[in-house]
């Protein structure tokens, strides 16, 4: 007989803090590989449709930079969050008021034009997100509420307000009756990078200098230390000065504001107007970009373009396979399970312990047991 | 099996080994404890004695070594095994709920579903024959610590153990309730039963016990009978060379000097149920002297500090005031800019963050006072800066480690309560308030840390240390203090000041009626 015991490690280990991501992602492959079979595929086959083929094409790496785009922009935001242990669910629903704060612009002013359509709705997207996102900042502060559950319940909330809005006072009028805005005009359409080369837009740049940025703030600056030490142990935090209460509305104003910037973003690049869904979960997903990256803002670009493969990979299977895209969220939920896992290894090591030693006592014990009613 | 021991020891440990890691925490112990003896178990923090303890109370189980229980070769895997040996444990750090009774406390841990009005009845006459008079109906929460013992001591007796197992018992006590236990613990003998006594208090040492085991990083250095010893040759025996002792010169002119910190009329509403109002604490530190609040743990210390320290906001700002200035207001940021600093109790997770470096703890407390130093414009800290001072420190302060610049928990706990000092008086604070400067901090690191402390108010600061440990206030303070359920007595001349004015003090008798007090303890 043998068990399996969990032996902390008296340092976490700086090898597994690396490793981690890569064995989650090892042991995804497994998993996947398991799972079709079990649909009757040919595992070999559908990895390469699944994620070689893909990205083979030039036009088909400006599609994952599109899809990569919000998911870097919403977990650089969601990292600076986790890291002081604030927990923001919701960025899905930060990315919708961002977008439907910066399509405002162009829905009600349709004849305002210039270059200044633009950033004024970059900036109306932020502070849309911040905006949302100060609602659980501010009942957690207030009341002591639990953020999670206020910021993911909101999502639904602002999920089914751009519906509303979309079918009621926003639908276009010339839209034959679908639910959906006015298409934008140029000057509110965020200019592609390379428009001979593919659709990638200036999304992308946000989202990279967005993760230079954060890694800044995090490594580098006053805050960054404020925010690390509140997370890491509170009591410390507060011996030091810093204010809990400002730090989750710092946490939640910028992670919204990212969130809000990727939603108008997604919406004035990609899509070019409003519609009932807008995004395929890119605020849930983000949740795994930012963890499978270590909360780092480089290791989350680096995750941010796995993910979006996964996206791209499960509309391919679903094209040349026949298989459902929902087999994209497998993937996704199964990284972040194994993410989540393997991070035990950091502080912890395995030990198999055999029982053999354990038998050999045992006789002793049993000796002393009699003499022990003598005693009583 | 049993053949070749001595049938009066009721334990013998041979070889017993406990390896983490790569720290062998326990060497090859030897130990036999005798029936009817109360055994000493000495050594400096990190000396392997709780190591030792938890695999002979089964809470560790050890890498190799035997252990004989009346001659035979047993095998402790868990607490409930060595209950049923007979070996009873009273920890240091109580394990009690304080929302229940004291009776409730004792069922939970007896498991034989004995109805709660047997077991109170039993505990209230076990209790008034130990002379720990103990009402079982009360509620844990209302407990003085003293009491709270009690409960662990009468638990432990409850179940009829051969062999009672104590940590540090009189580290929560006064003086006068140490007496009343010392009472205790010799009855216990006299019914021969066996006594492990775990202390580095070596006067009591000397007075109660009659052998005494004494353990050196890990390993047994030598057994002895205290009587026969002077503390000092314990000392030495614990420690392996001689502690240099501190030396505190007269405080000059303090009579006419300034107050750099006093406290007015500071009250504190309880913040939880469980924890202590402050009631109208007056206080005048002056620069130049050692002030030191005595008392036993749980008396409004911890509440007084934070209150001083601002991490918690006083109503009336001029109930604290720092260098002249009204400081109630501010918090603990504006009161370091004021040139206050502060030694919180807690090292890890209070005092300084776990899992960074020392450097960055360093920017923990100074991040404010040194904003120029360190601070670069626009927020950028200047790790090249942050990380020069944390090495002059580690320097000054003898901090000993692995790493250039490891994690604060990587550090012993006597060598990162010196880094925390040090971090502080490298700023060359007018205000120093500590908490329990000194506590698990080893004799050489502890003598380094109260030296710094006198020499800092030497030079004209005021320096204000609460503190469980006597013997410690009795060496730095020019005058003693003792805080009482959050009342806080007139500070006592340390000419004036006997170890028995300051234990009635701390068992909450008023000044000036000490003789009407022993009937409450």
């Amino acid at each position: 007989m043998m068990r399996l015991e969990l032996v902390k490690r008296p340092q976490r280990s700086a090898l597994f803090s690396m490793l981690s991501p890569f064995i989650a992602f090892a042991l995804t492959i497994i998993a996947g590989a398991i799972m079709f079979a079990l649909l009757g595929v040919n595992p070999l086959t559908a990895f390469r449709i699944y994620f070689i083929e893909p990205i083979s094409q030039v036009w088909q790496l400006h599609e994952l930079a599109i899809k990569a785009a919000p998911l870097i922009l919403i977990a650089v935001g969601l990292s600076v969050c986790y890291k002081a242990n604030i927990w923001n669910i919701g960025a899905e629903g930060q990315f919708i008021f961002g977008a439907i704060f910066g399509s405002a612009i162009p829905v009600l002013f349709p004849e305002f034009e210039g270059p200044l359509v633009l950033p004024l709705m970059l900036l109306l997207g932020m502070v849309g997100g911040a905006a949302y996102a100060a609602i659980p900042a501010f009942l957690k502060t207030r009341f002591n509420t639990n953020e999670i559950l206020t910021s993911l319940m909101l999502v639904y909330v602002a999920q089914l307000f751009l519906d509303w809005l979309v079918r009621g006072p926003w639908r276009d009028p010339q839209g034959h009756g679908f639910p959906q805005t006015i298409q934008f005009g140029d000057a509110a359409t965020l200019p592609q990078l390379m428009p001979d080369a593919g659709r990638a837009n200036w999304g992308f740049v946000f989202a990279l200098v967005a993760a230079v940025l954060i890694w800044i703030l995090m490594g580098r600056m006053l805050k960054g230390f404020e925010v690390r030490v509140l997370g890491s142990s509170p009591r410390a935090g507060r011996f030091a000065g810093f204010g809990l209460n400002r730090m989750v509305f710092f946490a939640f104003l910028l992670s919204g504001a990212l969130a809000g910037l990727a939603g108008i973003s997604e919406v004035s690049g990609a899509i070019g107007q409003l519609q009932p869904v807008i995004s395929p979960g890119y605020g849930f997903t983000a949740i795994i970009v930012a963890f499978l990256g270590r909360l780092n803002p480089l290791g989350i670009v680096a995750a941010g373009l796995v993910l979006a493969l996964t996206y791209l990979g499960g509309e391919a299977v679903q094209s040349a396979l026949g298989i459902s895209d929902k087999v994209a969220r497998v993937f996704q939920g199964m990284l972040l399970f194994f993410v989540l896992g393997c991070d035990t290894l950091i502080h912890y090591r395995i030990r198999l312990i055999g029982l053999a030693l354990t038998k050999r006592q045992a006789p002793a014990k049993l000796e002393a047991a009699p003499k022990l009613k003598e005693a009583r | 099996m049993s053949a070749n021991h001595d049938g009066a020891n009721l334990l013998e440990v041979r070889g017993l080994t406990k390896i983490f890691g790569t720290l062998t925490a326990c060497d090859h112990v030897d130990l036999n404890i005798a029936k009817g003896e109360i055994h000493a178990l000495l050594g400096e923090n990190g000396a392997g004695k709780s190591t030792l303890v938890k695999m002979l109370f089964g809470s560790l189980e050890p890498n190799s070594g035997e252990i004989f229980w009346n001659g035979q070769a047993v095998r402790i895997p868990s607490p409930g095994v060595a209950k049923k040996l007979g070996i009873g444990m009273v920890f240091q750090h109580f394990s009690l709920f304080e929302a229940l009774t004291a009776a409730e406390n004792i069922a939970l841990s007896l498991d034989d579903g004995s109805p709660i009005g047997s077991i109170a009845a039993k505990a209230r006459a076990l209790s008034y024959s130990y002379g720990l008079p103990l009402d079982p109906e009360s509620l844990v929460g209302d407990l003085s610590v003293g009491e709270r013992q009690r409960i662990e001591i009468i638990r432990c007796l409850l179940q009829t153990p051969q062999l009672i197992i104590l940590d540090e018992p009189t580290s929560v006590l006064t003086p006068q309730e140490a007496d009343k236990l010392f009472e205790t613990l010799e009855r216990l003998r006299a019914e021969g039963k066996s006594i492990l006594y775990i202390s580095h208090r070596l006067e009591e040492v000397k007075r109660i016990c009659d052998r005494a085991t004494v353990l050196r990083h890990g390993k047994v250095v030598g057994h002895c009978n205290p009587r026969e010893e002077t503390a000092a040759s314990l000392a030495r025996m614990m420690v392996g060379s001689e502690v240099k002792s501190v030396v505190r010169a007269p405080a000059e002119g303090i009579e006419t000097a300034q107050p750099l910190l006093e406290i007015r009329g500071l009250n504190r509403k309880p913040a939880t149920p469980f924890s202590i109002p402050l009631k109208n604490i007056r206080l005048d530190v002056r620069a130049g002297e050692v002030i030191g609040i005595a008392g036993v743990a749980g008396n409004g210390q911890g509440e007084f500090f934070e209150s001083v320290s601002g991490e918690v906001l006083q109503q009336d700002a001029t109930s604290v005031r720092i260098r002249g200035k009204d400081a109630g207001g501010l918090t603990i940021t504006g009161r370091r800019l004021l040139g206050a600093a502060f030694v919180p109790e807690e090292r890890l997770g209070h005092g300084a963050a776990p899992r960074m470096k020392l450097s960055e703890n360093l920017l923990l407390s100074r991040h404010a006072t040194d904003g120029k130093a360190f601070v670069g414009t626009g927020g950028m800290v200047k790790s090249g800066a942050v990380y020069a001072a944390s090495q002059r420190i580690i320097e000054a302060m003898d901090v000993r480690k692995s790493a250039p610049d490891p994690e604060a928990a990587a550090l012993s706990g006597g060598n990162l309560q010196k880094f925390i000092v040090g971090r502080e008086l490298d700023r060359r604070p007018s205000v120093m308030v500590v908490n329990q400067p000194t506590w698990g901090v080893d004799a050489g690191a502890a003598a380094h840390i109260r030296q710094a402390l006198i020499e800092l108010s030497r030079s004209g600061s005021a320096v204000l240390v609460i503190s469980q440990d006597l013997d410690e206030l009795f060496e730095i303070s020019d005058a003693i203090a003792v805080m009482h359920n959050g009342v806080l007595s007139e500070p006592m001349p340390i000419a004036e000041a006997t170890f028995e004015k300051v234990g009635l003090l701390m068992g909450g008798a008023e000044p000036g009626h000490a003789e009407h007090t022993l009937e409450t303890a």
